[in-house]
């Protein structure tokens, strides 16, 4: 099964899904490019957020499903965990914004040592909340 | 009513088939439960957890296995 686009079944334990802004900015591109690469590792998987924005009905209930949600947002507008909020969706988050991490929105191009600063801290974060 | 069982066939699944059974003819529904087992079809109805109840078409709950009372909630709704 593909890593990164894949459907968990609950009964293999816990359900984490990675739920990236994507937003056009570099912070946005930053925030995708962890997401997958993080993805790869096997703990978490990848999330249509532009499946709840749309309204569909398999989305929203797998995210309400989740036992986490990892949202990475790049910036302080935070559309991703607003967008969820907006679906009802607000509990199991943890959350996460790449401008803390010291990366500047608009000045910072996804290079793989700020992509990986990002994965550090999806991984740091992740195993607190187990 | 078309009651769809989204799942490869896990006991989670099966407890979920067992359940909205249950409630539905509790509710003395005219339905017919379907299960659907192939990931491409599971995957197409946008559902990342499995396993999920889906109520004509609409996908009610992923990942999870409510009891029957809730299952009922789910169907009048």
């Amino acid at each position: 099964m593909n890593k990164t686009k894949s459907c968990s079944c609950a009964c293999s334990g816990s359900v984490t899904l990675l739920v990236p802004c994507s937003g056009a900015a570099d912070t946005g591109e930053i925030a995708d490019r962890a997401a997958r690469k993080f993805a790869q590792g096997g703990c978490a998987g990848m999330f249509c957020l532009a499946g709840v924005g749309a309204n569909l009905s398999g989305f929203i209930a797998s995210a309400k499903g989740a036992d986490r949600l990892l949202v990475i947002d790049g910036c302080h507008l935070d559309c991703a965990q607003k967008m969820l909020a907006e679906k009802g969706i607000t509990e199991n988050i943890i959350h996460v914004r790449v401008t803390d991490l010291g990366i500047v929105k608009g000045k910072s191009p996804a290079t793989a040592e700020r992509i990986d600063a990002v994965v550090a801290e999806l991984g740091k974060r992740l195993t607190a909340s187990l | 009513m078309l009651i769809q069982i989204l799942g490869t066939g896990c006991p989670k699944c099966q407890k979920l088939e067992e359940n909205a059974r249950q409630a539905a003819q509790e509710l003395n529904l005219d339905f017919q439960i379907e299960k659907v087992k192939d990931l491409q079809q599971i995957m197409a109805f946008g559902v990342m957890i499995t396993p999920a109840l889906v109520v004509d078409g609409v996908v009610k709950v992923a990942g999870k296995v409510p009891g029957v009372e809730d299952i009922k909630k789910l169907l009048v709704k």
